[in-house]
This record gives structure tokens, sequence and C-alpha cells, in this order.
């Protein structure tokens, strides 16, 4: 039993006393409504007459039924399924006795509702549980109460009381009204592991069923009464603005409301990384149906000009930063060349263990490699959209959004509203990946749900959701290892950097494992804008470390798990430096568990096999790649994951997270690149932006977790970056030429003769 | 603007629309029959597929004024209950992330399996393969295709 203050996210605890009297919950008034229906898809439950809140993020029924509200955005992460069961879990419910509802914003009850960073679990994880056992033990106090006997005595499993002594029994709905009444403990007991019954088991998506039948569940299924819908057009190129337009042959087409533009935030307007956008003037179609507007938009003439260059003051967490976005048109082929020519010259130096310079020149062998990746568009399959009604005084959202508190503040601050008068709720998300961490879309639909006066969706067009920015940044690095006269690695040298940003991890391995390491890295600036996109910056680095690292594994005549496994173990026992932010037992440990599993040892006739592993987001991969050669055509054709993320909550759905992570990560290295032709996106749709079919899936892939009982650590990201690493090696045994400027589709020879 | 009766899942359904408005959208905003999504508009990416008849049929690309009087057939309308093979395998196998894309997928899978009720890996494949999952779930919508057309047998 582990006892925790219930300090800890107090105020999520904090009873309303003024329901205390008649018991009833009130409050979400929107998810109550949906409430009957949302009871007959799931198990066809039946609903209770009365429900009793126990704290904000359950509430129980008279007849045992249970709702817990699941307050993290669902992007495909499946948190709407494995959230709620960790309440339930502490809770001690029957599993089919719960249902479970999204639920909206809410800064007063919630921290960090957020799907960003991998964290939804990790940053939840006591909340959840205490959630649940808080819970748990004012139904006993309850029980104890009602027959008068000790708490201790009472036992709470799987939704009734008992009271062995006393013969007496009660389910969960009969003691909810009296334990909704009873005030909150200071300290509060959590299962121990052992005694879970629902974290560990795996339970299939709530929304499944609902999935499968096509209801409504997205942000683009949102109707409401009255609801007109709109589309923007933004400048067809990064480094042009709104000169200005003219409507009048649009506003004559069938079911158009109006053509305007807006100014997405003011001038004076500090906006957070997460509002940003490059076109803050947009040109707003708006009408009776989606159709009519994406028609529509096509009929109005719009002037655009060539922006100035243009300097934002933001601030990211609550740090003030400067971000220049240079005038001009940009292209392909010479962010190429720029990000050659500064990989060529001295960077700003991150760390230094050692003397790299002395150990390089006097190698007796330097292996220097260089990689690139292009910039990626995040291509959620549902585009942005957003719903709005903006009525005097008060603003309601609701939609696909990974950070309502965060883009809360930009909406009140451009309605001029106080925070409290911007309700924010959110739909199931198709996709997310990062993009919907920037949701400028969101102040658009409020501004243009003001300007109409009516309630808006705001609709997308994949071309405008691909052409928008927020990018994956395009980035480079040049690797370099000193070898000695044994082929022992002796020295490691990283320099690396990218548009606009560098995707540099300076202390993680292989810092740590050299005595003489050297990071360094530089940034360019653009005018492109570029954000978060699954596994940031390892997404490039991770692959590019990897595959270099299997370059030098070669030259040293080792095996490549087991030269990676050597460096490990000179990061466990004699750490170069103290600030690795990696557990190189844990690192080990998947590679260790990859390489049975995959039967490394034992080779594969006919298999081309790669290995890879890397840490981020707190968590531990190893992937083992297996491509086969069809005719000329290599074919990635089952790939074997080793994950440490501490306790799994939902295994099946966690595996699921690991296979999409994999696929998509063979995806974007191998097919997928956005390009630019005088600041044009050259890739508007999906006729020319290629993403990972199923013919170039995996045939299999074999997902295996470490055991080791320790709190959650990041799932939805950490999958993505290495197997980038393990496909470039395995390509590399089934072709004999190694990859290493991404998409690899393309990073073939020139052609000579 | 022209009227339209068209053969939705079995009902007789009559729209005012846009000749050249393509079924997806009609389906969405005129009858509300939102399960069929829009993805990209040009016929790449199978998130809109419908049955125009037994045929998996992009919507997004298929104006109104061809339909004409063909059974039009979308994941709501194929079963009752939620319970076509291919929904009871895509539960069962659990395939969503998102799910977005799901009901396209859905869609391309039960229209394969019934002109091909025992479809080999590499007709799965094929089959499949105009249809995006951003997620990667497709080794569990193989997965799922194969189960279903396991219990169809």
């Amino acid at each position: 039993m582990t006892l925790i203050k219930t300090q800890i996210g107090r105020r999520a605890f904090i009873k309303n006393t003024s329901l205390a009297s008649g018991g009833l919950i009130l409050g979400f008034s929107m998810l109550n409504a949906c409430k009957p229906k949302q009871a007959e898809t799931m198990a066809a439950l039946e609903m209770p007459e009365e429900w009793f809140e126990m704290n904000g993020y359950l509430k129980i029924g008279d007849n045992g039924v249970v709702t817990i509200l699941s307050p993290n955005p669902e992007i495909g992460q499946n948190v709407k399924t494995s959230m709620p069961m960790i309440v339930a879990d502490e809770l001690d419910i029957d599993w089919s006795q719960v249902i479970v509802e999204q639920a909206p914003l809410n800064t007063k009850l919630y921290s960090w509702q957020v799907a960003g960073g991998s964290r939804s679990i990790s940053s939840s994880w006591q909340g959840l549980r205490m959630a649940g056992a808080t819970a748990r033990h004012l139904l006993k106090e309850a029980a104890a109460q009602a027959w008068q006997v000790p708490v201790s005595e009472i036992s709470a499993v799987a939704g009734m009381l008992t009271h062995e002594a006393s013969g007496n029994s009660a389910g969960y709905g009969e003691m909810a009204s009296a334990a909704s009444k009873l005030e909150v403990p200071e300290e509060i007991e959590l299962k121990e592991q052992s005694e879970f019954t629902i974290i560990g088991t795996s339970r299939k998506n709530v929304d499944g069923k609902k999935i499968v039948t096509g209801q409504p569940l997205f942000g683009l299924d949102v109707q409401r009464e009255g609801m007109l819908i709109a589309t923007v057009a933004h400048p067809p190129a990064f480094g042009m603005t709104l000169k200005s337009f003219d409507a009048s042959s649009a506003k004559q087409m069938p079911g158009i409301k109006d053509v305007f533009s807006i100014k997405v935030y003011e001038d004076d307007f500090k906006r957070s990384t997460f509002h940003h956008t490059a076109f803050n003037e947009v040109v707003v179609v708006l009408g009776e149906t989606t159709w009519q507007v994406m028609q529509a938009k096509k009929a109005v003439q719009i002037e655009w000009e060539k922006a100035p260059d243009r300097t934002y003051g933001m601030t990211m967490f609550g740090n003030d930063m400067t971000v220049n976005h240079p005038a001009g048109m940009e292209n392909s082929a010479s962010h190429k060349e720029k990000m050659e020519a500064m990989s060529a010259r001295p960077g700003r130096v991150v760390r230094r263990d050692g003397n790299p310079e002395a150990a390089f020149a006097n190698a007796a062998k330097v292996i220097e490699r260089s990689y690139s990746c292009p910039f990626l568009a995040h291509n959620t399959m549902e585009p942005m959209n957003f719903f709005a009604h903006v009525t005097e005084g008060h603003a309601e959202l609701l939609g696909p959004t990974q950070t309502p508190e965060w883009m809360e503040t930009a909406i009140a601050a451009r309605l001029d509203l106080p925070l409290d008068k911007v309700d924010i709720m959110m739909t199931r998300q198709g996709g997310g990946f990062g993009r919907r961490l920037y949701g400028h879309f969101m102040v658009e639909a409020a501004l243009i749900s003001k300007q109409a006066k009516a309630p808006v969706k705001l609709v997308y067009s994949r071309e405008e959701d691909m052409t928008q920015g927020i990018y994956r940044p395009a980035y480079y690095a040049t690797y370099r290892a000193a070898l000695d006269e044994n082929n022992n690695m002796v020295a490691f040298h990283v320099k690396t950097g990218g548009i606009p940003e560098s995707p540099l991890f300076a202390n993680r391995f292989p810092a740590g494992a050299l005595d003489n390491y050297l990071a360094e890295d530089w940034t360019i600036e653009s005018n492109i804008t570029t954000g978060a996109f699954r596994a940031p910056r390892s997404n490039f680095i991770a692959g590019a470390e990897q595959s270099f690292l299997d370059e030098v594994a070669e030259a040293s005549g080792k095996d490549p798990i087991q030269f990676r496994l050597d460096l490990l173990q000179r990061a466990q026992q004699h750490p170069v430096g103290e600030r690795n932010d990696y557990e190189a037992d844990r690192y080990a440990g998947v590679l260790e568990m990859v390489r049975e599993k995959s039967g490394w040892d034992q080779g594969a006739t006919g298999r081309h096999r790669g290995v890879s592993a890397y840490f981020c987001h707190n968590s531990y991969v190893a992937q083992v790649l297996d491509v086969i050669m069809e005719g000329n055509e290599p074919k990635v054709d089952r790939v074997c994951v080793a994950i440490d993320c501490g306790i799994v909550v939902n295994p099946d759905a966690a595996t699921n997270m690991a296979e999409g992570g994999t696929v998509d990560g063979i995806g974007q290295a191998m097919y997928s690149a956005m390009t630019f032709k005088d600041g044009v996106p050259e890739e508007k749709n999906f006729d020319r932006y290629r993403l990972i079919r199923h013919a170039e899936a995996p045939k299999s892939i074999d997902v295996h977790f470490v055991d080791n009982g320790k709190d959650p650590t990041g799932l939805g990201e950490p999958p993505f970056p290495p197997v980038m690493g393990a496909l470039a090696n395995a390509l590399y045994k089934a072709t004999g030429r190694r990859v290493y400027h991404q998409p690899f589709i393309t990073d073939r020879p020139p052609l000579v003769g | 603007m022209a009227t339209f009766n068209l053969n939705v899942n079995g009902k007789s359904l009559t729209v005012d629309a846009d000749p050249n408005t393509p079924l997806l959208w009609v389906l969405r905003d005129h009858l509300n029959l939102v399960g069929t999504k829009y993805g990209c508009g040009i016929a790449q990416c199978g998130a809109c597929t419908v049955h125009l008849g037994d045929v998996a049929t992009r919507s997004c690309m298929l104006t109104v004024s061809s339909v004409g009087n063909q059974e039009i057939t979308t994941i709501e309308g194929l079963s009752e209950n939620g319970d076509h093979p291919v929904q009871k395998a895509w539960l069962e196998v659990d395939v969503p992330q998102c799910g977005y894309c799901q009901a396209g997928q859905i869609m391309t899978a039960s229209a394969l399996l019934k002109k091909n009720p025992n479809p080999t890996d590499e007709e799965i494949e094929m089959s499949m393969n105009g249809n995006i999952c951003r997620c990667g779930t497709y080794t569990r919508i193989k997965k799922a295709v194969k189960l279903a057309s396991k219990s169809n047998a």
C-alpha cells in the first residue's frame, strides 16, 4: 500500500458543498445532454436516476454505474480509454459498469489537459489514481458510518462494499449519496502494482463501436442548428501576405453568406509559440455548406504581396524569445545549400568532454558522415477545423485541439472576454502528431463566428491544411568518430542544425560513454513556420545517430548490438560528465530484449536486419527491422520492438501505439517530404505528398514491453524516431548502399553516363 | 440547384443541391450522414469510401448528379447494429487509433470480401492500398480483414 497526500492536485478534489443537500450532480451540462445516447451505445447500461459527484474525475449513479471523465485530448493515443482505466482500478469497479466521457477544458479541476510530450499518462498517473482511491475511500467511510463499524473492516471490491463480520454489503451506488457529502481525507492509500485488476489488462477502445459504425465523433462531424460553414484562404507562398481581394462574384454564388478578411492576432498580442501562424490575415468565405464555400473560395479574386522582414516577440512555456521571419521566397534547393554551408563552419559548442580535438588529430581513422531530412507536413487525416459560437459576452468552442488551455488565453484576449467566458470542449480528433498544438484555427473560428453572429464550423480543405505551415523543420547533421589503431571509438563529434531549429540533444547517448565528446549546433532563420511533430527533433536525430553508430560498429568490426551495449556499459559503470539524461541500464535492457526476441544472434536467411535504439520522452525503445528483397525492391517484412515505458496501462492498446509509431517512422523516413519553390509548398495534397500505404507497411510487428513496475513514462512518441535508423541500417544490409538523406526513396546515387 | 432522389442505405431520400456537388458533401452536409469522411477531396486517401451497388467508390469525386438510382451504402448503413463481419472483426482486433479513416477502410474491406471472400495477403494489400491510415494501423487492418474473411467462410 502506498500512502500519498491528497494535497497534490487537491483542487481537483474540492467538493462543491452546495451539491451536498440535493446530492444530484450538476455541471458539465453539455455532457449530460449526451448521456442517454452515450449509455445506449456504450454497453446498454441502465442509467441511474441520480448521479453523485465524487470529484472532478468521476460520478457514481444510484445504481452503481460510474461515469469517468477523461480529461486529456484524444488524438488516437487512446488516453480516453487508458486514463479512465487508472481511475477505475483505484476505485475498484468492474470496467463493464463504467461510462467514459470526454471532460471539457477545466483549469480548476485538471492540470496538463494537453496531448503533447507523450505526457498524458505520466503526468496524471498519481492524480488519476488519487481520484479513484479517494472516491473508494469515501464510499468505505459512508458504509462504515451506515453500519456503525470501523472503516478498516470494510472491503471495497468490484463495486461492492462488504463488512464480513456483520454480513453487511452494499453496492457503490447505494453509498454514493452519503459518500459524496463526506470530507476528503488528508491522505489516501493507493494500491500496490500487484493489486491492480484493470491496469495492465487489455481493454478495448471505449469509442470503438462508434468508430466502426460511423457515429459523429470528430470535429468535422459537429452539426448545430443554424450553423454556417466557413473556410479560409491564406497566401499561396511563405513570404507573402494579403493585399486586397474582390469577392463580388463569389458572393453571388449559391449559399454564400459573406466573404471577408480577418486578422488573427492583434499586433500588440504577445503570442506563445503555440499561437503562432505564418499567415495573420486570411480571407474567409462563409456559407451554408462545405462544398459551396470551397467552390466560392476559388472565385474570390485575391491579390497577395510580398511580406517584409518580421520579428515576433514570443513566449514558450513562460520564456521570452524572439522569432524572425526574414522576407523572401525560399527554395528547398537553397535550403540544402545553406545547411551544408552551416555544417562546414564552427557551430555553437553545447557540450565538450575531454579533448575531442586532440583525439581526432591523433586518430588512426576518422569516419565522417552527413545526414538530412526535409520539412514534413503533419497531415492529420482530419484536416484542421473548429466549431465556434460567439455571442455577446461568451464564446463556446468545440473541436479537435491538443492544447485547449494554451489556446484559451489567445481566444479570450482576441475577443476581449474574461477566461471564464470562454468554454472549450474537445471532440475526438482525427490525428494530432503535434499539429493541433498550434490552434490559430480556433481563434479564426471564434472571429468568424463573432463577425457572422452565428454558430460557425471552420473547415480547412486538405490543400489549405497542407500548405499552412507548422511543419517539422528540415534538419542536417554531420557526425565524426575517431578510431584508434585497434578500431576502438575514442572520440565522437556531432554538429547539427536545422531550419529554423537545432535537433541537438547534447546530453543523450552516446554522451557519457566516451572520454572525448563534442556537440555543436547551429540554426537558420526562415519564414516557413514549423512546430512540434511527433517526437520533435528526436524524429530526425535518432535515425541519423543510430545510422552513424551502425557504420562505426562495422568499422570497429563489432556486432552492432554488442557495440552499443559496450558503450552503455561504459556509461553505466564510469559515466563521463554528470548531465547525461538517460539511464544506461534501461537503455541496455531494451537492446538485450530486442536481441533475444528478434532472434538476432541466430541470424535469418534471406533477411537483412538493422537495429536501432533510442531514448526520448523518458522511455527506451529498441527495434530490429527485417528487410527482404523482392527482385530489386527492398521491402520491410517484420519489425521487432522492445519498449521500456514503465507500467503499461492497456497492453494491447499500447502495442497498437507502438505498431503505429513504427509504421509512421518507416513511412516518414522512406517516402514523405514537403518541398518549396519560391515560397510555395510544392506538395498540396496526397497526389504529390506521399504517405506510407498498406502494401509498404511491415507484414508483422512484434512488440514487447519490459516489466519493471516503474511509474509509466511516454509511449505515443518513443517508438517513432528509432525505427528510422533501423530501416536505414537494414537497407544497407539489403542493398550494400547506405542511405543518408530522407526520404530514402529518393536518396539514390546520381545516374552516370 | 436541382433535386435528386437518392437511394441511401435502403431509404429513398430527396436533396436539393448543385448537380456538381460531390456525393461526399451531400451525405455529410445535406443528409447528416457524417460517418463518411473528408480527407483529400481528390480520391487519393479513401476516407470517403462508400458502396455504389457492391463497388467501393470514392464519394469525394463522384458528383451527386452521376449517382442516379444506384444503391448507395454508407458506413451507417453497412449493418443494422454494427454487426457486419468486418465491423465485428475491427472491434475484435481493436484496430482504430484516431479512428478517422476507419469508416473508409471498413467500406473498402467489406466490398473486397463481398467480391472475394477469401483474399490472399497480396489481394488485401492491393485492394486496401488506396486507403491511407495516418496512424499506421495497417497491420491490424490486414489482421481484421483476414479475421472477417474467416468468419465469412
